[in-house]
């Protein structure tokens, strides 16, 4: 056998495959959130059709929703719109909703593989990008547009031209400090932000095998910033000890039978890939963007680098034109910049480990009195689990907000955004121009990064401090 | 009003547009550049046009603020056109400007996906045809572009330039005919109820036994 991982997953999934059009593959997990489900759920009606499988979507409250005062009307009155209307389709659909302020409420990505809905061999849609989370199960999962929500809502399939395979193979061991966010930054640093266009990546080698659970999301959420359509990891012992006991995770005998067929998840030896880079991640260390995509970063020991050290007057310009909007001048020492904001959370690491990867930071240490630092936690869960464990009571002492579950400042559709000109250290995946609030500068780190930031004001990792 | 599933025709299709162009000579343009995040609490599709390209327009000098701008109908950008979050919110709002057409010597697969979804032509030129296209737009701001979907080629014919432009068949078909996705793929709707005959027992579903939280 000489199959891989994406094509067994891809295989068992296909439908039909009709003559001269792309096939249609169905779709075992469908994800649904207040933004981009509206206009699907409207053509949907407008066109007098039902959804197919109710029981195979769930749907959550995650980009627009507030993180403080729950307890008081949305002010936003666009949102309260958005998320009210989320509601009704819901009912109107018969679809399980975990509504703002219910105990499973959080980032639809961060939500899915905690009830244990993501599983090995699945195939996994939502109308956003960072679907590509849930690879990490060995699972096929990427993100789709309102139109195509509206696709499979009616259908539970989506019409796909078969992407291509790529590898990327990560050998050697991560250097202590070194964390799957630096992992994922040394990738797209190498593979470029549209290096993997057309493809599904699966993660591969030693470095990737000793990876989390939560580490193997943190890699696959950000597997779309290098272009890629999903990323995906072969399940192993690793992801059976995450799943096993979990609320939708099979049971008994289901469990063993699903074992068996999970463990044949792996690309067979022999396999070819159409694509293939390798990493070393013994060469890796901490990683910070000093520009406005997720490819372009440095190491924290680095310093922000000339634009006229690229190979391409395309490279040249777009670094020329991230210097002007980061306000950063080339030489300056990546530690020498300073910081007025630092965000804690996102679906790529606001998980209960990201936090008690600030945590160990920030104990007994102080935010430093220029930061406004904010702990916004992936899912109600995660928060309740994080106050079980008393991490709350580090960060409010140690003078962070401790705010409830959503995308939050990842995106800054809730009002939590950067003013014009001020710059953050994130843990989320967009350095893009304006992503956290229009005029703001992001700078995307992992969470011990983002945490020894915010103890020094300055860019710093948990040795700093 | 009711589409009939078996033709599942819901626009009127995409045969040649011909208009002026705007350059926007920038590669990874991304889709929160195109419209930003506030504006995503709309839910219609329609209305987006004041936010397309929401931060760059309070640059008086952005292409999009020039003169005739609004008249446009071609857009041609740098590599990677419409990378980042799959916000299809982009494409309506490319066309609530006036854009029936972008021409990039490659797209982010989302975008591209999305555009064909909505009936926006993603024209995929080569690097170096873009580069005749830019050139010749240099010369001649107003020049009229024109597309032609059947044939796939984007031409200046005041400049003599014409460039072949990469658009899958199935993709073609649909825009041509204005063809709605899900009308076709419900013709498989038995091969659809098959395949869920045969799904695995132990696979999840949402049901009474789980009910939403409170």
């Amino acid at each position: 056998m000489t199959g891989r991982l994406f094509d067994k997953v891809w295989d068992r999934h296909l439908v039909a495959s009709p003559e001269g059009e792309p096939p249609l593959i169905y779709i075992d997990l469908h994800l649904v959130h207040e933004v981009t489900s509206p206009q699907a759920f409207e053509g949907l009606e407008l066109a007098g059709r039902k959804v197919r499988r109710p029981d195979l979507t769930i749907a959550t409250m995650d980009h627009d929703v507030p993180t403080i005062g729950l307890d008081k009307p949305i002010a936003d009155e666009l949102a309260a719109a958005q998320i009210a209307r989320l509601r009704q389709n819901c009912e109107a659909h018969g679809i399980v909703l975990h509504a703002l302020g219910s105990r499973e409420q959080g980032i639809v990505h961060v939500i899915g593989p905690q009830l244990g809905l993501t599983q090995p061999g699945m195939t996994v849609v939502c109308g956003d990008s960072h679907t590509s989370t849930h690879g990490a199960f060995g699972a096929l999962a990427f993100g789709i547009g309102t139109t195509q929500v509206e696709h499979v809502l009616a259908t539970q399939t989506l019409r796909q031209v078969k992407p291509a395979a790529m590898a990327v193979t990560v050998d050697g061991e991560l250097p202590p400090g070194c964390t799957a966010k630096d992992l994922v930054l040394g990738i797209i640093r190498q593979l470029g932000t549209g290096g993997g266009v057309g493809s599904v990546i699966e993660y591969r080698g030693a470095a990737i095998r000793a990876l989390s659970m939560e580490g193997r999301m943190t890699v696959c959420n950000m597997s779309i910033e290098g272009g890629a359509r999903a990323g995906m990891i072969a399940p192993d012992d690793t992801t059976f000890a995450f799943l096993e006991g979990r609320q939708h995770a099979p049971r008994g005998a289901a469990w063993e039978r699903a074992l068996d067929e999970w463990r044949g998840l792996v690309t067979d030896s022999g396999a070819v890939f159409d694509h293939e880079i390798r990493v070393d991640a013994s060469t890796l260390t901490p990683a910070v963007t000093w520009g406005t995509n997720p490819a372009q970063s440095v190491s924290i020991d680095g310093s922000v680098p000339d634009p006229a050290s690229f190979a391409s007057a395309a490279e040249r310009q777009s670094a020329e034109r991230a210097l002007t909007y980061m306000g950063l001048q080339a030489g300056t020492a990546i530690r020498d910049i300073a910081v007025n904001t630092v965000f804690i959370g996102s679906c790529t690491n606001g998980r209960l480990s990201d936090l008690r990867d600030a945590a160990d930071v920030i104990r007994g240490k102080k935010v430093h009195p220029s930061v406004r630092a904010l702990i916004v936690p992936g899912s109600a869960r995660v928060k309740a689990d994080a106050e079980a464990e008393g991490l709350d009571k580090f960060f409010t002492e140690a003078g962070f907000e401790w705010r409830s579950a959503g995308c939050s400042m990842c995106l800054g559709m809730n009002g939590d955004i950067l003013s014009p000109g001020e710059r953050s250290a994130s843990t989320s995946n967009r350095n893009f121009e304006g992503r956290q609030g229009p005029g703001g500068r992001t700078h995307l780190v992992s969470p011990a990064v983002a945490a020894a930031t915010a103890v020094a004001g300055h860019f710093a990792t948990p040795g700093d401090v | 009003m009711a589409q009939t599933p078996t033709t599942g025709k819901i626009t009127t299709g995409i045969k040649q547009v011909s208009g002026t162009a705007v350059v926007l000579d920038r590669r990874d343009v991304d889709t929160d550049q195109i419209i930003p995040a506030s504006w995503l609490k709309r839910v219609e599709r329609t209305g987006f046009a004041p936010g397309l390209f929401g931060a760059w327009r309070a640059d008086p000098d952005f292409v999009l603020n020039r003169p005739g701008a609004d008249q446009a109908k071609v857009l041609v950008a740098g590599d990677n056109f419409g990378c980042g979050s799959s916000r299809e919110h982009a494409v309506w709002a490319l066309q609530d400007f006036g854009f029936q057409v972008v021409v990039a010597p490659s797209f982010a697969d989302i975008f591209r996906g999305n555009c064909i979804s909505a009936g926006l032509v993603p024209a995929q030129v080569s690097e170096e045809g873009v580069a005749r296209l830019f050139a010749a737009l240099a010369a001649d701001e107003g020049a009229q572009v024109v597309v032609d979907v059947a044939a796939r080629t984007v031409s200046i014919p005041s400049a003599g330039v014409t460039e072949p432009f990469e658009l899958a068949d199935f993709a073609q078909w649909r825009l041509l005919e204005g063809l709605d996705d899900v009308g076709l793929s419900l013709r498989h709707e038995a091969a659809i109820a098959a395949y869920e005959g045969n799904r695995a027992s132990w696979l999840p579903t949402l049901t009474a036994n789980v009910p939403a939280s409170a």
